[in-house]
């Protein structure tokens, strides 16, 4: 018995989200007695994959089939159960990303296991089942669920878990083949549209998020916005009726209908905080709200707090930071 | 071509969320439920793909006890044609799902569309567990969805972009926005939404495959440490030095 993560790869590095999850399924691994193999997906190095031993991974599982470059959800779901067959993993443990928990529902009814996604924090184990803790309502609550089936799998929220670095360990990269036919990348990608991300930086991945709501006026004063994201190195983002009106695009909107967040970090210029958005930041770390409306409901959600207005206070900001070098 | 929609009955977003004494259940009492925001996308795609192929018919499906069929009838005044309730509580993702898989293969759906995620739960898992159920693709999230005849091409959401899908019918697909604006109800919807058919069926397969033991509210906040707006490079200060974030 052993324990299955999966890591996710970009251009040839390991996601952030993913050192998390091997340090994750290494720490599993640990409770049970037993040690953690890897299994790649995306576009991967081997040399990279090796310093996964960093984060308490062994042996990482490589299949070098090109065309798992880009996610596929039948390809992946079948290398992914082939690797638990291999191992005869019980547990697996991979991203709550679109990915993660795409592939995840698929192999909970492929290999008979009981899935929690959302996941926050390390099992529990109690006999042969886990409780394992896991976001709910929007941000609203947690939940303790029992996961008792023989199998269990778990996605683990970004940012949940920190990532272990032990200097120097390396894991074992070794070659895997999942036999996957033409038929496993049904579901493959004609086209890959990745976007022009300011700085770089993922929304989804990022650990510092600066984001504007209808206070910022218009589109033609984000580059207050982006001025403080790229001296923090931060992500950016906005409110729902910032993208509605086309001021951002539409991956940028985050809350209970776009997209969920958890950095370290979260700067909301310019946003009231409506319960909605709220849903999809509440688990940030730190949150530092500005905003000229000392009754802003923000202001309830937030650790720090300026009552300004964001053309004056966001340049000052970004001087700060830069001050700080 | 045979749409089939998946609806989940969720508290509306504006409910502050509270559980009974044990913090076993969630506490329903006084708390208004609309159709999963996520699933209105779903809705109105599969109606709007009807109404160019000039044929077809819009199913909405949920699963859960008499108390959801208010929101059923608000599908059929968007424009569903028919639904189907399963008469059962939703315990988990794995018993919804097979209630799916069951009634959408008797149907003979070919297009099966759900939203994102069910925003009480957060799974994001029931579309993945029936396109495994009836061994079809599951597309999610969906961005866009058009149709080609039997040929679907679609824009998936992936971290950081997407990915431009092609697969053909059938599929499950789980939507979110842009895909297209929710209808909402007028009031010819409303009045032949009254008799349109609503079928009850009973539930099928295993039990559920996780349970809850208890559930949580986050931990409060401190309060906010407010910084003079003429001093905001204190902030920074504060960021690096007592939160240590940056
Ligand atoms: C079903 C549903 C789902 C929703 N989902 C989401 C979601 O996912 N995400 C989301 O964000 N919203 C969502 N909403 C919308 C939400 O209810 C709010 O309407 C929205 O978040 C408000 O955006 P805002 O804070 O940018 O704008 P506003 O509420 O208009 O707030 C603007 C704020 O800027 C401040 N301000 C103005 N000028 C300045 C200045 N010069 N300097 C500093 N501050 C200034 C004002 O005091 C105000 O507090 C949803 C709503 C519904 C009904
Ligand atoms: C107050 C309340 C408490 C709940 N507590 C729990 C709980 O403790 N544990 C639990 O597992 N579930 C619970 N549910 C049920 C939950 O609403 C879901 O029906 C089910 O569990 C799937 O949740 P999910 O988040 O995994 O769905 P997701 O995978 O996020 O849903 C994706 C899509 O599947 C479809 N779908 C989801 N649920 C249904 C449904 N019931 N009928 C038809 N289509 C559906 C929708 O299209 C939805 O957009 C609760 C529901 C309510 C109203």
């Amino acid at each position: 018995m052993s324990v299955l993560v999966v890591v996710e790869c970009d251009k040839g590095e390991v996601k952030k989200s993913s050192l998390e999850v091997a340090s994750y399924g290494a720490q599993v691994a640990q409770m049970l007695g037993t040690t953690a193999t890897a299994v790649a997906v995306g576009e991967a190095s081997e040399a990279n994959l090796a310093t996964l031993g960093e984060q308490g991974i062994t042996k990482v599982l490589f299949d070098a089939e090109p065309r798992l470059k880009d996610f596929v959800n039948g390809a992946y779901t079948k290398l992914i159960a082939a690797a638990t067959e291999q191992e005869q993993a019980k547990v697996i443990v991979l991203a709550n990303s679109n990915i993660g928990a795409a592939v995840g529902s698929r192999l909970a009814i492929r290999l008979k296991a009981s899935l929690a996604t959302n996941v926050v924090e390390l099992p529990k184990a109690n006999g042969s089942s886990f409780t394992v803790k896991r976001g709910a309502f929007s941000g609203k609550a947690f939940a303790d669920v029992v996961l008792s089936g023989e199998r269990k799998i778990i996605a683990v929220k970004k940012n949940s878990i920190e990532a272990l670095h032990n200097a120097g360990q390396t894991a074992q990269v070794q070659a895997f083949s999942a036999s996957l036919s033409d038929a496993d990348f049904a579901d493959a990608p004609k086209q890959v549209v990745m976007q022009d991300q300011a700085g770089g930086i993922l929304l989804p991945e990022a650990d510092k998020v600066v984001s504007g709501g209808r206070g910022m006026k218009g589109p033609e004063n984000w580059h207050l916005i982006e001025d403080l994201a790229k001296a923090l190195g931060a992500a950016t983002a906005c409110s729902k009726p910032v993208s509605d009106v086309d001021w951002r695009p539409h991956h940028e909107h985050v809350g209970q209908t776009g997209i969920t967040v958890s950095p370290n970090l979260y700067i909301a210029c310019g946003i009231s905080g409506a319960i909605q958005h709220l849903a999809g930041v509440n688990s940030s770390k730190v949150i530092v709200v500005i905003n000229k409306d000392p009754e802003a409901p923000f202001f309830k959600a937030a650790d720090y707090g300026i009552v300004g207005d964001v053309f004056d206070v966001l340049p000052k900001l970004t001087q700060a930071v830069k001050e700080l070098g | 071509m045979k749409f089939l929609v998946c609806i989940s009955n969720v508290p509306d977003t504006t409910t502050k969320i509270t559980f009974t004494p044990d913090n076993k259940e969630f506490n329903k009492a006084g708390v208004q439920f609309v159709i999963n925001p996520w699933d209105e996308y779903a809705l109105t795609r599969a109606i709007e793909l009807k109404e160019a192929q000039g044929s077809g018919t819009v199913t909405v499906l949920n699963v859960g006890e008499a108390d959801t069929e208010p929101n059923i009838r608000k599908a059929l005044a968007i424009g569903a044609d028919d639904a189907i309730r399963v008469n059962a509580a939703p315990k988990d993702a794995y018993f919804v799902a097979q209630q799916i898989a069951h009634y959408a293969k008797e149907g003979g759906y070919d297009v099966i569309l759900m939203g994102k995620e069910s925003i009480d739960y957060n799974g994001f898992q029931v579309h993945g567990m029936v396109g495994e159920l009836l061994g079809i693709p599951t597309v999610a999230p969906a961005m866009k969805l058009d149709m080609n005849g039997n040929t679907a091409t679609l824009e998936r959401e992936i971290e950081g972009g997407k990915e431009i899908v092609e697969v053909n019918a059938p599929f499950v697909a789980s939507c979110q926005q842009p895909m297209c604006e929710p209808r909402i109800p007028n009031m010819r919807g409303i009045m032949t939404a009254r008799t349109k058919p609503l079928k009850v069926v009973d539930a099928v397969g295993e039990g559920a495959a996780t349970e809850v033991a208890e559930y949580q509210l986050p931990p409060k906040k401190q309060g906010v440490k407010l910084i003079p707006a003429e001093q905001a490079g204190e902030l920074i200060k504060l960021l690096r030095n007592e939160a240590k974030v940056i």
